[in-house]
């Protein structure tokens, strides 16, 4: 399968693991717990499931202009998603990776894709590069 | 695309020192992530970026320090999570307690004013309309837009000690005129003007509206007179909270909107909600998450920080009455400097009240861990966060109820019930 076309956000690790595909937009503070990458947020679809490690796929963002404080606590405390997926790009939530970046901290890469194409990776394993994402072979 | 200027470029690459490298570079990747053309030049920033949520942020905070950055223009600070005049004792653990000390002290290490509230607007720091300014903390920014006519967008950790330190932000959103033209009509003029003069009216509102509205930016239509600076206080923290809300005006009250044409740039709006009285009964339903409870266990009020004025008429509401359960009165350290002139936070404490300043009940643990409290509350925002930070249940109701309720330990409405 070809790369889906996208267009790196912040340069970072390329990253590769399961694909956790978000149906709804979140709110990273409150959303998202900094100490456990679990999602918080209990009227949220993917309540319960880690952030950690997988290659995240966001439809969309709402909420606190504090989701860059959590995105540097995941990559400070190394449970940030192997690589973000957006819909759009969100300077609030992309400026934790970029703060990160300023701190010396490896970052994973994040890409914006549109949406439409998400759905294709349910379940499967993704490689985020800076070519785009990829399907990758478990 | 994003243009730096030749100045701006070697404060980038460090030629003024690392700290406002790193400020000056985060400004920009922000702002070519937001397809600003441009920096431009700020007169102010408040920081909501001191608030403890993780060891990383203390961290960032210190390399700017050691970076021998300083802000450039006024930069007040935004709650912390200690209260650090004493007033409540916070149950933060070590060694979050060090770290959440140690993000404060980096804060006024970099030139901040300790003002510790996020009413700054209530404690002396009123830019002039017109003026483009950095803000962060929703009730800050959106007071600041809508009240003060300022221009500021909706800043959030980092990026605003970075606009601070650099005195530039990016060219974007509700700093260009054009974007602040109001596209959707909020009219309530079918309210009751009776309803429109009580306190409650503003946090109802104000939630109904943020829930509507959105990001979009509206104009209050119907309003028949000026409903006092603290009720638009509280519509914006409350439209914020339920909302991305960060500007809204009101027709013959707010500075951009001297009547409604011109709210609206003289143009037809894309949108407009008629607001009914069984709207706004609904949205004050919403407020409570507690379904008829028969106790509650502590009322929080002042979210907001609250002013001096809503204090006397705390003051005026209790009469030297003695509560049942503990009542939470969140401010800022320049109210408490008031208070303790004339002796008046002794008095209110010998009543049961506890003064929380610096900080408040729903972003750092001061209540009680308490499964199936109930919380009463006037604050529409404190009704928004309080479930979700805290875990108790939500009764809402005005300033009277909540003084009757806290003195009684249990729900008193004066009208109907909640």
């Amino acid at each position: 399968m070809s790369a889906a076309r996208t267009q790196v956000l912040v340069a970072g690790r390329p990253g590769e693991g399961e694909a956790l595909v978000l149906t709804a937009p979140i709110s990273f503070w409150g959303g998202i717990e900094p100490a456990s990458g679990r999602v918080a947020d209990v009227r949220h679809p993917q309540h319960g499931l880690c952030v950690s490690g997988r290659v995240l796929f966001v439809p969309g963002t709402i909420g606190s202009s504090s989701a860059s404080a959590v995105l540097l606590e995941l990559v400070h405390r190394g449970i940030a998603p192997a690589a973000l997926v957006l819909h759009e790009p969100d300077a609030i939530l992309l400026l934790g990776l970029i703060v990160a970046r300023e701190m010396d901290w490896e970052t994973p890469v994040a890409v914006r894709m549109d949406r439409d194409g998400f759905a294709a990776f349910v379940g499967s394993r993704a490689r985020v590069d800076a070519d785009g994402v990829h399907a990758a072979s478990t | 695309m994003l243009a730096l200027s030749p100045e701006e470029r070697a404060v980038a690459s460090g030629e003024t020192g690392e700290g406002t490298a790193v400020a000056m570079r985060i400004v920009a990747e922000a702002a070519r992530l937001l397809s600003a053309p441009r920096l431009i030049p700020i007169a102010s920033a408040h920081i909501d970026g001191a608030l403890y949520h993780g060891d990383s942020g203390t961290l960032f905070a210190e390399r700017l320090v050691a970076g021998g950055a300083r802000v450039a223009v006024r930069a007040t600070l935004n709650v912390g999570a200690l209260d650090l005049t004493g007033c409540a004792q916070v149950r933060l653990a070590e060694p979050q307690r060090g770290m959440a000390r140690r993000m404060m002290e980096a804060y006024r290490a970099l030139g901040c004013e300790t003002s510790w509230t996020c009413a700054p607007y209530q404690a002396g720091h009123r830019p002039a309309a017109g003026t483009d300014v950095a803000w962060g903390e929703s009730n800050a920014v959106v007071f600041c837009n809508s009240v003060l006519g300022a221009r500021t967008n909706r800043y959030g950790d980092f990026l605003d000690i970075a606009c601070a330190i650099t005195g530039l932000a990016p060219d974007h959103g509700l700093h260009r005129p054009e974007n602040r033209r109001a596209r959707l009509v909020f009219d309530v003029s079918a309210l009751d003007p009776g309803f429109l003069a009580t306190e409650t009216a503003w946090p109802v509102l104000g939630s109904l509206y943020g829930r509507l509205a959105g990001e979009a930016v509206g104009v209050v239509a119907g309003v028949p007179a000026h409903p006092g600076e603290d009720a638009l206080k509280a519509f914006g923290a409350a439209a914020a909270s339920s909302g991305a809300v960060g500007l809204f005006h009101i027709a013959g009250v707010t500075p951009e909107a001297p009547d409604l044409a011109t709210a609206l740039g003289g143009e037809e709006p894309e949108t407009t909600i008629r607001v009914t009285p069984a709207m706004a009964a609904e949205a004050r339903r919403r407020l409570s998450t507690a379904e008829r409870p028969d106790r509650i266990d502590a009322v929080a009020i002042g979210s907001p920080h609250l002013s001096a004025a809503e204090f006397a008429a705390l003051e005026r509401l209790l009469g030297g009455r003695r509560l049942a359960v503990p009542l939470y009165a969140c401010t800022g350290r320049h109210v408490v400097a008031e208070l303790d002139r004339d002796g008046r936070r002794k008095a209110l404490e010998a009543q049961g009240v506890t003064i929380v300043a610096d900080t408040c009940v729903v972003v750092t643990p001061i209540m009680r861990d308490l499964p199936a409290g109930v919380l009463m509350t006037n604050s529409g925002k404190f009704a928004h966060y309080a479930p979700g930070n805290t875990g108790y249940a939500v009764l809402y109701g005005s300033l009277a109820d909540c003084v009757e309720s806290a003195v009684a330990g249990r729900p008193v409405f004066a009208e109907h019930g909640a």
